[in-house]
């Protein structure tokens, strides 16, 4: 027994300086048939979307980007990385969702705490393989040195910028669908031309990664900006955090509730609409917006619950957005009744 | 995980014509420590055609379980032996939601789900078969909505499931095709079954009590999917529908009266007979248009071609939750006759069908401009066209 234990060690130290070694290689290259090959690889690192053990330096080919509104995930800060294999392109689609090449991988690395003390909890991995794109979150360990395959998601305790003590939820495999989904079909939502910088795609494009800047390109404003239009806030925060279920093909057609940024239709977007299967979580309201009147809005109530079964969106928080709430209330208010 | 095939090359080539699944396997779960990441590692894992075993005992989850593979059937040892407890729930709209089509749920059961029950949408060919969804503290408004929730699907049997303390509908299925809910029953929720804007619905041989109202037909404007119509309600027992409507307001359930037995609300061509009904104290039978005002103009509010057959209709109407009751009880000796219509679009009844009509003229403005007197509507002219309603017959195969 003590020989073999040896040998585990031995195999263990091995493996640790071939690490070692991958980890000093200055720019290493994404792992292309890993990307595009079939099954569930059980790390992130044997992607090779990464320079580093701690997912800090991207590998070339990948690029960091950033959203104009982006999704609030109980204030976590977010890394977000697009990895298109050299000599391919992403097409531009007008303002909306980028096309993305087969062997295409969109990363995000979800993180708490400011500075040197900011810990990753969790990377979400979206592959483009060629029957169609995959979605999978990984967890980091304590020593944040590896992110491990978590099909079944998780909870982690957290304390959130704000203070809060949550129970942060690693949404399993399925839930990744749940919002990435359109038709039954898993689809990014994130990289719109209209909520990405026109620098960022500018300089996309000068790279030869991206076809054009499209007309439309960074028309989303940026939520928090107190210059921009209280309904344009509002919906642009609606279009990021919503839209992706309350459309049609989305996971919450059936509520008929159309919450995309290009819907104009006012009843469409819940203006005077009745609920139709929200249950309890109308609150004994009448409507999801009642022009005029936020508190009698089941859009607000929603939003400013954070019991299952009430809360919306009902898969990737856990705390109140409530910066988001006063946007809401105050695009509501100001409604012509 | 290596998958083999189980039988040999020759025994392969025969089943390759056959839809049994060659490699199916089996996953069997147990309850205890990690059972919320072992079983839901074992819905994401699962290949069609295999089967996840849950074997007897409590499943405490503290996540919504989801399952987006096709042909998985999901087996526990009985709605009493093999229980799933949200009660810690502290995530997900649901208990379990099913995306895949082709999918069996049986013999096995939730309890206090924080948000729906099991929901299945756009879940083709799925069969819920003696799966159970309770509410352990009964009828209350902090329950949630549905129990068994399938939406926009086409193929859905629901056979032997009980659903208790739903603060919307026990057995909800909405804007689907090809449905059957029978064998089932549906106790102290607000609506028992619901049948909403959904096609070629066949709902028999169920008992519905205690819910706010028992079996209730519907088709709603504003919706992706409208045009409810092609039901059969037959061989129900609807008795003692009389739980205070719990819905929280803002739904539409919310707007049922106490003591409902069967209503139609806006659909076309729906069948009600051999249903035996008893201390329903409202309506044993309402047929209604639509009671708001729309301008959905994809929408009719209207009830069309509803016909009342024959139905065993015990006490009933005696303590109608109307405007005017007292008036109305009055007029008609003390207790409404078992069949109430608004007035509005079209319903036969057979001969001998005691009722009462609202004689609206004008749907969407509720009971405001009735002026009550019996009912007297044609009989049926012709046979019900039954073809093409319920689910389809592959269905029945797989319990």
């Amino acid at each position: 027994m003590r020989g073999i234990g040896f040998l585990v060690t031995a195999l263990a130290v091995l493996a640790a300086s071939v690490v070692a070694q991958a980890t000093s290689v200055p720019s290493s290259v994404v792992r292309d048939d890993i990307v595009q090959g079939e099954g569930f690889p059980r790390t992130l690192a044997e992607y090779g979307f990464f320079n580093d053990r701690g997912a800090r330096e991207p590998s070339a080919y990948v690029t960091g980007y950033e959203l104009n509104t982006p999704l609030f995930s109980d204030g976590a800060a977010k890394l977000r990385y697009i990895y298109v294999p050299s000599g391919q392109k992403v097409e531009a689609s007008g303002d909306g969702l980028l096309q993305f090449p087969v062997g295409s991988a969109i990363i995000k690395t979800f993180a708490f705490g400011e500075g040197e003390d900011q810990r990753f909890i969790e990377t979400r991995v979206l592959l483009h393989r060629a029957d169609g794109w995959l979605a999978l979150p990984y967890k980091w360990n304590e020593e944040q040195t590896e992110a491990r395959l978590a099909l079944a998601g998780g909870r982690v305790p957290i304390t959130t910028a704000s203070g809060e003590e949550i129970s942060y939820r690693i949404p399993n495999k399925n839930q990744c669908k749940t919002c990435h989904s359109v038709d039954g079909e898993v689809v990014p939502i994130g990289p719109k031309a209209r909520n990405l910088s026109a620098n960022w795609l500018g300089s996309m494009r000068d790279s030869s990664i991206l076809d054009a800047v499209p007309e439309g390109a960074d028309s989303l404003p940026v939520w928090t900006d107190t210059s921009a239009g209280k309904e344009a806030r509002a919906r642009a925060y609606l279009e990021v955090n919503c839209a992706h279920c309350h459309q049609p093909g989305g996971g919450a057609s059936n509520s008929g509730l159309d919450l995309r940024w290009e819907q104009d239709d006012a009843f469409a977007v819940g203006v005077r609409k009745p609920p139709v299967a929200a249950g309890r979580g109308a609150g004994g309201l009448l409507v999801s917006i009642e022009p005029g009147n936020p508190d009698a809005s089941i859009l607000v109530h929603r939003m400013n619950s954070a019991e299952p079964g009430v809360a919306m969106p009902e898969l990737g928080r856990s705390t109140i957005d409530h910066a988001a709430v006063a946007v809401m209330r105050d695009w509501i208010a100001e409604m012509e009744q | 995980m290596i998958r083999l095939p189980k039988v040999s090359l020759t025994a392969a080539a025969l089943l390759l014509a056959s839809a049994a699944p060659v490699w199916a396997e089996t996953h069997t779960i147990t309850p205890g420590e990690g059972a919320q990441e072992r079983l839901q590692e074992a819905l994401i894992l699962a290949e069609p055609g295999d089967e996840i075993v849950l074997e007897a005992g409590r499943y405490v989850l503290t996540d919504g379980l989801s399952l987006d593979v096709d042909g998985v059937t999901v087996r526990g040892a009985g709605m009493d032996g093999t229980v799933l407890d949200f009660t810690t729930q502290a995530g997900s709209g649901e208990g379990l939601l099913v995306t895949s089509d082709n999918v069996t749920l049986r013999d096995f059961a939730l309890e206090n789900p924080q948000g729906d029950g099991i929901k299945s949408k756009g879940a083709d060919n799925i069969v819920y078969y003696r799966v159970r969804v309770t509410w352990t503290n009964g009828p209350d408004a902090g329950n949630g909505a549905y129990g068994i929730y399938p939406v926009e699907s086409t193929g859905v049997l629901i056979d032997g499931a009980k659903v208790t303390g739903a603060s919307d509908a026990g057995i909800y299925v909405g804007q689907s095709n090809l449905i059957t809910v029978r064998n089932s029953i549906a106790e102290a929720n607000v609506a028992g079954i619901e049948i909403e804007n959904s096609r070629n619905a066949l709902v028999e041989h169920n008992i519905a009590t205690r819910n706010t109202g028992g079996i209730l037909i519907f088709d709603l404007p504003g919706l992706p999917v409208m045009g409810g119509g092609n039901v059969i309600v037959a061989n129900n027992l609807v008795v003692a529908n009389d739980t205070p409507n719990f819905a929280p307001p803002g739904n539409i359930v919310a707007g049922v009266r106490r003591g409902t037995g069967i209503m139609v609300m806006a659909n076309d061509n729906v069948l009600i007979e051999d249903n035996i009904l008893q201390h329903n104290p409202t309506a044993p039978i309402m047929v209604i248009a639509y009671t708001q005002q729309t301008d959905d103009e994809r929408y009719n509010p209207l009830p069309r071609e509803v016909i009342v057959g024959t139905n065993n209709y015990g006490v009933g109407g005696d303590d109608p939750q109307l405007e005017g009751a007292d008036m109305l009880l009055a007029a008609f000796g003390g207790a409404l006759p078992p069949v109430m219509w608004d007035g509005l679009g079209s319903m036969t009844a057979v001969a001998g069908t005691q009722g009462w009509s609202l004689n609206l003229t004008e749907a969407g403005v509720g009971l405001d401009g009735a002026s009550p007197s019996p009912l007297t509507v044609p009989e049926p002219e012709a046979e019900f066209n039954r073809d093409g309603i319920g689910a389809p017959a592959e269905l029945e195969g797989r319990i």
